[in-house]
């Protein structure tokens, strides 16, 4: 469902603020910053990071190849370890059994399980490697316009937080009352108007 | 403005309406719309539209699919007081066409099929390829945007109550499904 896909969904964002200097370098070091870092061999269960449209597991930002035209062309990545529970459960019962043999008590307390269990957990992110999603953005900037190529609410979430982190701009999500506000025509009285508005009934009403 | 969440539920409405009024728009005023859009040759109702009857209590939901559907349903849902939530549509520009699906409640493409580009085999091919694709997306969100501009200013318009909403009432109300 990518910007290159046969099908694609877009989700809309107005970017608002400015930025200090030239934004072709700002959106460069904001790239090259919060790019997405491997995380097959750490503890970690989640990373979030921007990567390249046609590179998408080899980021690389120097080349600029991410600037087209008169728009910036990158993608969100995100990648997640999923550890089944049943994997999790296993390797919890073997501990808890190795840790009472190890004390010569047939008990744990409540923060010695607390303690295996994310021990487990550290353990088996290690061996287990994440799976990686990656969501296109189209970034128009003469229109402070931006696309994201998915309707996830969990992507446009991360987009939004990585964003202002990056760039030090934010993204205004658009949608009916969003486009009317920022209409370049709408007047203060037109405004008031908008904001005052209620539904209209659309069925006739019997006897009108 | 206004807090996003809270305008997000408050305005659930106005892109129900709006894809309600594009429904009859595009049934009663085919000029208007190629004025809106002057390169625009046809809009036409795709395979699947939604509607929503919401009351006090719950949503009920009409969903109308397939290429042959008919309309009566819809048209049935429309007189009980249902707003269409989601419907597919079909832009025609030159010979060329466009299929995309869209919600009220955001107004966001989605399912959109452009014309066919180029291939990409090389790293070279990319950058020509994203200036056309972006162009073709370009003109569904171009279009939606300006489809809603319309709506919006006869909604804040006096005439919506006087003219526009009675006119639709009337295509409710007397259309054959």
């Amino acid at each position: 469902m990518g910007f290159f896909s046969s099908s694609a969904a877009i989700s809309r964002y107005r970017v608002e603020g400015q930025t200090d200097g030239s934004l072709l370098e700002t959106v460069r070091e904001g790239l090259k910053r919060y790019a997405i870092r491997d995380i097959d061999q750490q503890a970690e269960e989640r990373a979030i990071g921007w990567t390249c449209v046609d590179r998408p597991y080899a980021p690389s930002f120097e080349d600029g190849n991410f600037a087209i035209a008169d728009f910036f062309l990158f993608a969100l990545r995100i990648d997640k370890k999923t550890i089944p529970a049943k994997v999790i459960q296993k390797h919890l019962a073997e501990a808890s059994v190795k840790r009472k043999a190890e004390t010569g008590r047939d008990f744990l307390s409540r923060s010695e399980k607390k303690m295996l269990k994310e021990h487990v957990l550290n353990v088996l992110a290690l061996r287990i490697p994440a799976a990686p999603s990656v969501h296109d953005i189209l970034w128009a900037y003469p229109e402070n316009e931006l696309w994201l190529f998915s309707t996830q609410k969990a992507v446009g979430e991360a987009l939004e937080s990585l964003f202002a982190k990056s760039f030090n701009l934010s993204l205004v999500r658009l949608f009916p009352y969003t486009m009317a506000a920022f209409h370049p025509g709408l007047t203060d009285a037109r405004r008031d108007l908008l904001n005052k508005l209620t539904p209209s009934s659309f069925a006739k009403r019997d006897g009108s | 403005m206004m807090d996003i969440a809270y305008a997000l539920k408050r305005f659930d409405f106005l892109g129900k309406e709006f894809l309600t009024w594009l429904w009859y728009a595009v049934e009663n005023q085919p000029d208007t719309l190629r004025r809106i859009d002057p390169e625009m040759a046809a809009l036409e109702i795709g395979n699947r539209l939604v509607l929503h009857n919401k009351n006090q209590q719950s949503t009920e939901t009409v969903t109308i699919r397939g290429d042959s559907a008919g309309m009566e349903e819809g048209i049935l849902a429309l007189r009980k007081g249902a707003l269409v939530a989601e419907m597919s549509l079909i832009y025609r520009s030159g010979n060329e066409s466009w299929h995309f699906s869209i919600k009220g409640e955001t107004l966001d493409p989605s399912s959109v099929k452009t014309p066919k580009t180029g291939r990409v085999e090389t790293s070279e091919d990319i950058e020509g390829a994203a200036i056309e694709k972006y162009h073709l997306y370009r003109r569904v969100t171009d279009l939606v945007q300006s489809l809603f501009s319309h709506f919006l200013e006869q909604r804040l318009d006096p005439r919506w109550q006087s003219a526009v909403l009675p006119a639709i009432q009337v295509w409710i109300s007397t259309k054959e499904g």
